[in-house]
């Protein structure tokens, strides 16, 4: 175990104090009384935790693809399942983006949430620790652990607190992410049935056969394709995303969805390398599908909320595609394209909470012409919008543009299609904005609703700025992001190199020559 | 005679209760002595735990193996009583005999997990199932048919189970002249590749324990039976038979030995009927206990994929599961019996907006309910971990296959109720004022469903140690 561990040498075991903090930090919620001060606690527990997060990026070691800052302990020794935890280039950028957002899911919340204070932000910390703990354990079983305790916390947020169809919407959004992740569980008992191990990093050594390593790959892949979503299982996003309260929005947009991409990088690709390139050109179809799709069914929307969210389903596609695509740049675009979406796209759930805070609708038409009477929210509107239709400088940009050249080197005809989605993604978003910030520039549009539109206060002002800085730090200089991956990513792609070759892939005769039709058909052009 | 210490305990309590029915005595008094009484069983388990030795003629014996049960059993008994507290749906003048013929039920209980010779078995399982027959009728609410039909329904399938495992154990004495476990246990894994009537035997035998577990084909009884007794009938009636139950199966099946073929077979088609049964009717139920019951049928399936593996990981999954069945469905019962102060039946509609009214049974609920659909980090989910674990170790792929696709079905249902506790309603009832006394068990089932589903190593450790004893 030794060999892929590179154990914590800071003061403080930092990745179990990231999950500890807010955990116990929410415990203590539960005994503190008044709303104000709710509210001042659960900014100081995710703010601590952010600040303690920081090392993982200042002390990263960029030349090796071992896991970092890791701790072990045994656990229950039973079954063989210890407590490690570890990040690597993979991972840090995920647990960073999680630390850092969570404050802003609590300023966001500060007027928008009315009811039930002390709930709200005992479940806001739980699945803070929660989700940071899936993106670093090392052990499957406390990874499965984390998975599926997020669920209840979610289920909570838009249950309790979400709008007129919760109840649709927040068993919808469970079910089908536990009934992804029921398949996940068999396949993680059977590679410990097979290894005798439960250590991740020890299951991407050993050598399976191909039709085990596509069961194994396919039972992976429902559990991850339902969190990213991919297009046909994307229909629980847009409906969670609707009735979820802002913050919930937030959560599920920036750091849920990353899961999915997560897990394929963490277990589909290195642990059946053979498997995933079989099926390979499947996946990449999927990912057009859903970029185009996801694309389109944004262009019909007359919901703010309901726009952005297909709109992720597209975005998600990129990161799949850019995964899928097996070559370095690709997955390093695709890992970048998640901290990106989760930047952009969390930070319009928060634009759209606050205009829902005003005007109570969260229709295009009852939101236009907005220019006039806020301009600070605008500004802050036009830039998110830029950055998530990847306009050059911003995020986004960076992050797509890795994937398209992995596109085009690879398969031109598939680049072809990303680039539809790319220019869907600029008709739905200048759309968007010409409705929300010129629309009907007479002012008439809302004579009654008019007078209470104020514009951004401090607070919502500074949650924003925070996000614009990264806008274009990454879109402008995303060199530091794209080092702390290297290592990882180049490691990644040998992994899937060796150990495609060794599992001859005999036995699928008809999943193969399915398989080659599909991929000349991506290369005609080549 | 420090042996026999938890089941002097027990005879000590039925005595006590028995000579207290005579009077008038009121519900205090007698919770408390109820109280008293098994949790002085509970010590004299815990005390005996680690003695070894045997009884009656070999017929009885004192292992890691049955004080682990007693100590489940007991401990179990005195969760009841202290859960039923007023005994809400009982009539005034039985109160005293409910706590007797209670006490009586889990006294054959507890001799059930020591019994290892097939008519001390039975007779354990008659004693355990008589005084259950008598107080199931026992209830002053609701129609007056109902309770008398659950009763009717409890003897006859219990009569007609006990009449299946007696001519099972004809057979069995039959070919084997002996109804000696120790003996069985030599004879029985040579013959049951040979003779088919030794597996009939076994598998007949085996039915007066699914009776008991309410596993297909032997769970007609308990939806009608969790509907029409009083819930803290129903509370017992749901948990403790079920661990004697288990008990029993480790014991038996472990007779067939590690190969035995059709045997297993048979057994695990009975475990995926039985979860699928059980799922898929209790998708439909509005009757919260009868959903239980159904539920109940399903977890029975659960537990059956471990004790079918025959291995040691399968026996210590299955007492891990059963323990933390008992737990978790107590908790459910608990929620239950508090919102019910006069004793009524509760529908999904009674726990809406639960969450206002009282947010601790709201959070009970959806800990044991959460816990029985096995999400982590709750006792349902390391169970759940370690039950397919060891059935993919024996290559049951399909039967984990088929019961993972089974806990997804069940999520549904769970999360039903809790989404029902967690609703919001346009005028919500009254709140539930909750004494001291039951907000520390609310706090106790929560905690106690976290805290051994993320540590289960201590219980792991004990169960194993038991298991290594019967086998």
């Amino acid at each position: 175990m030794e060999q892929y561990l590179i154990y914590n040498t800071l003061w403080y075991p930092i990745l179990t104090v990231l999950v500890a903090v807010p955990l116990f930090g929410g415990f203590i919620t539960l005994g503190i009384r008044g709303d104000r001060n709710l509210k001042i606690w659960g900014l100081l527990v995710t703010v601590v935790t952010a600040v303690l997060s920081l090392p993982l990026f200042f002390s990263f070691d960029l030349t090796t693809a071992n896991y970092q800052f890791a701790e072990s302990r045994n656990w229950i020794p039973f079954l063989d399942i210890g407590y490690v935890l570890g990040v690597d280039g993979i991972s840090v950028l995920l647990v960073l983006l999680t630390c850092l957002v969570m404050p802003l899911c609590i300023l966001c919340s500060w007027s928008y949430i009315q009811e039930r204070f002390k709930e709200f932000i005992f479940v806001l910390l739980f699945i803070e620790a929660s989700m940071i703990g899936v993106f670093i354990s090392l052990n499957m079983v406390l990874f499965f652990i984390f998975w599926e305790a997020m669920l209840v916390p979610m289920y909570l947020i838009i249950a309790v607190w979400g709008g007129p169809r919760k109840d649709y919407a927040s068993i919808k959004f469970f079910l089908y992410t536990l009934i992804g992740s029921i398949f996940l569980f068999v396949a993680i008992i059977a590679l410990y049935v097979t290894t005798g191990t439960f250590f991740i990093p020890e299951l991407m050594t050993h050598q399976y056969s191909f039709s085990y390593q596509i069961w194994i790959f396919l039972a992976f892949t429902l559990a991850f394709a339902i969190k990213v979503p991919m297009f046909p299982l994307h229909t629980w996003l847009p409906a969670a995303h609707v009735e979820a309260p802002t913050a919930g929005s937030v959560i599920l947009a920036s750091i849920l969805l990353k899961m999915g991409g997560y897990g394929f990088l963490r277990f589909c690709l290195p642990i059946a390398p053979a498997a995933t390139v079989a099926c390979m050109p499947y996946l990449i179809v999927v990912s057009i599908m859903s970029i185009i799709f996801g694309g389109y069914l944004a262009l019909g929307q007359t919901d703010v909320k309901r726009l952005i969210a297909y709109s992720s389903v597209g975005h998600m596609g990129f990161v799949t595609l850019g995964i899928f695509l097996l070559s370095n740049v690709g997955i390093k675009g695709a890992i970048l394209q998640m901290v990106n979406h989760g930047i952009t796209t969390g930070a319009l759930f928060i634009l759209v909470g606050m205009i829902y805070e005003r005007t109570h609708s969260r229709e295009i038409s009852d939101n236009s012409a907005l220019g006039i009477m806020m301009p600070i929210y605008v500004s802050f509107l036009v830039i998110f919008s830029l950055s998530s239709l990847a306009f050059p400088g911003t995020n986004s940009f960076v992050g797509e543009l890795l994937v398209l050249i992995a596109c085009f080197t690879k398969y031109k005809i598939v680049g072809g299609f990303a680039v539809v989605g790319a220019i869907l993604a600029a008709a739905y978003m200048l759309r968007l904005v010409q409705k929300m910030v010129w629309g009907d520039s007479d002012g008439h549009a809302h004579p009654g609703a008019r007078s209470e539109l104020f514009d951004l206060n401090f607070r919502e002002t500074a949650t924003l700025m925070f996000l614009t800085v990264f806008v274009f730090w990454i879109g402008f200089h995303p060199t530091p992001l794209l080092d702390v991956m290297d290592a990882s990513t180049a490691h990644l792609v040998k992994q899937v190199e060796s150990g495609m070759h060794t599992s001859p892939a005999g036995h699928h005769a008809v999943l193969n020559g399915l398989g080659e039709m599909v991929k000349n058909l991506l290369a005609f052009n080549h | 005679m420090i042996l026999f210490l938890p089941e002097l305990a027990l005879i000590l309590m039925i005595l006590v209760f028995f000579s207290v029915s005579l009077a008038t005595p009121n519900q205090k008094q007698l919770q408390g002595m109820g109280l008293f009484l098994s949790a002085l069983a509970v010590a004299s388990s815990v005390y005996t735990y680690g003695q070894n030795g045997t009884l009656f003629f070999d017929a009885y014996r004192i292992d890691a193996f049955s004080q682990l049960f007693k100590i489940i059993i007991t401990f179990g008994l005195f969760i009841v009583i202290y859960l039923g507290e007023g005994l809400s749906g009982i009539g005034t003048n039985l109160k005293p005999e409910y706590y007797l013929f209670l006490t009586l039920s889990a006294f054959g209980l507890a001799c059930m997990s020591s019994a290892v010779e097939l008519i001390t078995i039975i007779l354990c399982l008659e004693i355990a199932s008589f005084a259950l027959f008598i107080i199931i009728p026992f209830r002053k609410h609701g129609a007056y048919r109902k309770p008398m039909e659950a009763g009717i329904k409890y003897v006859l399938f219990g009569a007609a189970a006990s009449g299946i495992s007696l001519y099972g154990i004809s057979y069995i004495f039959g070919m084997t002249h002996t109804t000696y476990l120790a003996d069985l246990v030599t004879i029985i894994p040579g013959m049951i590749l040979q003779q088919p009537l030794i597996m009939i035997g076994l598998v007949m035998l085996l039915c007066g324990f699914f009776y008991k577990l309410a596993l297909f084909p032997m769970h007609f009884w308990a939806p009608d039976v969790y509907e029409g007794a009083a819930n803290e009938t129903s509370s017992f009636v749901a948990t403790l038979p079920k661990v004697g139950a288990v008990a029993l199966l480790i014991r038996l099946i472990f007779l067939a030995g590690v190969d035995s073929g059709q045997f297993t077979w048979v057994l695990a088609i009975l475990a995926v009927l039985s979860m699928t049964f059980g799922n898929l009717l209790a998708l439909v139920q509005t009757d919260i206990k009868r959903l239980l019951a159904y539920s109940s049928i399903a977890h029975a399936g659960y537990i059956m994929v471990g004790l079918v593996c025959a291995t040691e990981l399968g026996f210590v999954s299955g007492i891990y599961y059963i323990a933390g069945y008992l737990v978790m469905n107590l908790a459910c019962f608990f929620v239950i019996y508090n919102l019910a102060p006069n004793g009524e039946n509760i529908s999904f509609d009674d726990f809406k907006g639960l969450y206002k009214r009282s947010p601790l049974l709201a959070f009970t609920l959806a800990v044991g309910a959460f816990g029985m659909a096995g999400i982590p980090p709750t006792i349902g989910f390391t169970g759940k971990l370690f039950l397919f674990t060891a059935a993919i170790k024996k290559d049951m792929y399909a039967l984990v296959i088929l019961a993972v696709i089974n806990t997804g079905v069940a999520v549904f249902y769970y999360l039903k109720m809790v989404r029902a506790a967690y609703s919001s309603v346009p005028s919500p009832m009254p709140k539930i004022q909750l004494k001291f006394s039951t907000t520390l068990l609310g706090i106790f089932f929560i905690v106690i469903i976290l805290y051994l589903g993320t540590f289960p190593q201590g219980f792991i450790d004990v169960a194993k140690e038991a298991v290594a004893a019967a086998i």
